[in-house]
């Protein structure tokens, strides 16, 4: 190292140091939305075989839809991606309870994103993508596929119908 | 005046890039406005047929020859030009330089004929087990390689010129230059393992399965890196070129080359930002990223700070006033520095969108949605794209000896371009927090409300305009370039002097071992665990698909 001084002009000085406070309160934000409120990502759930997800009587996916964990409180629902469709394409499930989604795709990617809540992921096959939510309104909310999966990727969506119990 | 000149040879080894890079560009962007106009409710694809069979052959086009092609091409021709006339010298091995170029078209070819034949309509990203042709794959594969190749030439010339000048500072643009070929060289380690370990023998049959999720997080560790690739070379303009544009000089040599480090070191470590919805990435490797993603906007914030004071700097001695006033000063008659000041400004619009995507979890409301393709607009198709169309504007004219066709045009071009951003992209924001998918001719999806059609009209109007900006920009480079008007004085190369004096740049921003072991290092650290998992967790499951 030369011990030559660096030159800076105050006025970049300031700013560097602008920028640094800047960005540690943009980490702090999201640190505090992360940890603090808990609006978490995916995290690794489990892995499946994409060739026999569908088919293997063992597989939540060989029959997918929603399960009733407590009454009116937690339900999972269990959804399969294919080419150019989401099964089942419609569930029924009540407000105010905490709704964990377990998607997962027998062919391609797909993308699993729904509307106005914080559930969006990336759906992998061989992989399990889980999220939960859950609906302070009633209405209806559709799942969207958000990744390129063929020629009619264009028309995969399915809906959540949120139900006053 | 006296400048070094590069050789005839040089020059049209430079503007051979430089024409393949146009050729791409041209026919790339015919696919733009179809995406746009089919938003608007206008497909005309069904009309293209039996040439382009769909939206996404044309997408991957657009994709394909926009980003990748067009980029490339540009940016070794840039660079190239940077480390000749930065130097001042000739290149060490020309052959050499010349087998990578030809390496990069043979590889271009070889990409695009399964393209066009519907054999790989996968899209830029190209993610399994969506298969494509394997043509594709070894296309892609020979036009990075081939850039290698010239990278190679690039560091023996640099070496050459480092014994014969052993106590000098690297001038800044070659010095610049090399940093980025390093860069690219550094990052392009994941795709190559992603295509050589398995889509290309996948393609060929040597293989019945791959594992999505590593081959995204192989493609990942390329593909952010990537856009600093994409954009370093616009900011080599912006620091050392354009404040000569506009009779200034460059503010900070000292923090230009620190800033330059900055970029190396931290350009890589942070792909997992790209995956943060990914089932088998841990969040806290997504969240590790996510801050290293947002130190890379520190060096961007200081890029910012030099480019607009050199600016401020030139404007001034022009007889500039005001705090604001001076911007009227700087001279927006000639198109390479209007090009820039827009594609300067549309950037720094682009830079906030990209902290919001780097944000972790306030991701989770625009990943993948019509939001990414508004932000890359701002960032790769204007930042860099409208740049190098600044760049072009006295580089092909230097690399012909031709005088600029009709320069109005150029100016009239950059405006369009700005304003049809602002349409496009501004719309696709919007609309990607409402929450519209990308990579979706929305047009023809099922769930979109009638209160979004005003906005996908606005995409459709921003493509309108874009298209009409882009033909003038070819019409003006291939008037210019194949016209008889030569120019009658030299060409000035715009280069500026650094304000402060540069011997005062402090050594150890002249010298690569601590930066570039440091850049490893970060990589090794923020990368090598998961590597090592989901390499060790390895599941070949997935055969592949055509669903096009």
């Amino acid at each position: 190292m030369s011990a030559q001084p660096m030159h800076i002009d105050p006025a970049e000085r300031n700013w560097m140091t602008f920028s640094a406070v800047l960005l540690l309160a943009v980490v702090a934000a999201v640190a505090f939305a992360a940890f603090g409120l808990g609006i978490q990502v995916p995290a690794p759930e489990s892995r499946v075989d994409p060739k026999t997800v569908s088919t293997d009587p063992n597989s939540p996916w060989s029959n997918p839809g929603v399960r009733e964990v407590a009454p009116g409180k937690q339900y999972d629902v269990y959804i399969l991606g294919k080419t150019w469709q989401f099964m089942p394409a419609e569930v029924t499930v009540p407000v105010g309870a905490k709704i964990t989604f377990y998607v997962t795709s027998m062919d391609v990617q797909h993308g699993f994103k729904l509307q106005d809540t914080n559930v969006n992921m990336q759906i992998v096959p061989g992989q399990v993508s889980k999220l939960s939510t859950t609906f302070t309104k009633p209405g209806t909310y559709n799942y969207i596929c958000t990744e390129y999966c063929g020629a009619a990727h264009a028309s995969m969506f399915g809906k959540v119908i949120v139900t006053q119990p | 005046m006296n400048q070094y000149e590069l050789t005839s040879q040089e020059k049209k080894f430079v503007g051979w890039h430089l024409f393949v890079a146009m050729f791409a560009l041209g026919l790339g962007s015919l696919f733009g406005p179809l995406q746009a106009f089919e938003h608007a409710g206008l497909n005309l694809y069904p009309y293209l047929k039996p040439l382009i069979k769909s939206y996404y052959q044309g997408l991957t086009l657009h994709g394909v020859l926009n980003a990748l092609v067009w980029t490339t091409f540009f940016i070794t021709g840039f660079l190239t030009f940077n480390m000749i006339y930065g130097l001042k010298r000739s290149l060490r091995y020309p052959k050499l330089n010349a087998v990578g170029f030809w390496m990069m078209v043979v590889g271009l070819a070889t990409a695009a004929v399964p393209i066009l034949l519907n054999q790989a309509s996968v899209l830029y990203t190209f993610y399994p087990p969506l298969k494509a042709h394997w043509g594709y794959y070894l296309g892609l594969t020979l036009v990075v390689v081939g850039s290698w190749v010239e990278g190679w030439g690039f560091y023996a010339t640099y070496m050459q010129w480092r014994k014969e000048n052993p106590n000098t500072r690297t001038p800044f643009i070659a010095f610049a230059s090399l940093i980025t070929m390093v860069l690219w060289q550094l990052c392009t380690v994941g795709i190559a393992a992603e295509i050589l370990t398995m889509l290309l023998p996948w393609s060929l049959g040597l293989i019945a399965n791959v594992d999505p999720q590593l081959a995204r997080t192989y493609f990942w560790f390329t593909g952010h890196p990537l856009v600093y690739f994409w954009l370093l070379p616009a900011y080599i303009s912006w620091y050392a070129m354009l404040p000569k544009q506009v009779g200034g000089k460059m503010f900070s040599d000292t923090l230009a080359r620190l800033s330059f480090w900055l970029f190396l070191i931290l350009s890589t470590p942070l792909g997992f930002h790209h995956q943060y919805v990914d089932p088998g990435v841990p969040p806290a490797w997504k969240y590790l990223h996510s801050i290293l993603t947002t130190s890379v906007f520190f060096p961007s914030m200081m890029t910012a700070f030099t480019v607009i004071a050199s600016l401020e700097y030139g404007a001034r001695k022009n007889g500039g006033k005001g705090a604001f006033g001076w911007i009227l000063k700087l001279p927006w008659k000639n198109p390479s520095v209007t090009a820039q000041l827009f594609a300067g400004l549309i950037f720094f619009f682009g830079g906030i969108g990209g902290l919001a995507n780097a944000s972790y979890n306030v991701n989770l409301v625009l990943h993948n949605t019509a939001f990414i393709p508004g932000h890359f607009h701002l960032t790769v198709a204007t930042g860099v794209t409208l740049s190098f169309m600044g760049i072009s504007y006295w580089l092909v004219p230097y690399v012909t000896g031709k005088k600029l066709w009709k320069p109005q045009w150029g100016v009239i071009q950059a405006w369009l371009w700005f304003v049809g951003m602002i349409f496009f992209s501004n719309s696709m924001h919007v609309l990607g927090l409402l929450g519209a998918p990308r990579r979706t001719p929305l047009g023809d999806a099922p769930y979109i409300p009638p209160e979004w059609n005003s906005r996908l009209f606005q995409v459709g109007l921003g493509g309108a305009i874009l298209f009409v900006s882009g033909f003038m920009y070819l019409t003006v480079m291939i008037a210019t370039a194949f016209g008889k008007q030569t120019a009658t004085e030299q060409i000035e190369v715009p280069v500026a002097e650094s304000l402060q004096d540069v011997s005062l740049t402090p050594a150890w921003l002249d010298r690569w071992a601590p930066w570039l072991y440091g850049a490893i290092a970060l990589v090794v650290i923020a990368y090598g665990p998961q590597l090592i998992e989901q390499i060790g967790n390895i599941a070949l499951t997935s055969p592949g698909f055509k669903p096009w």
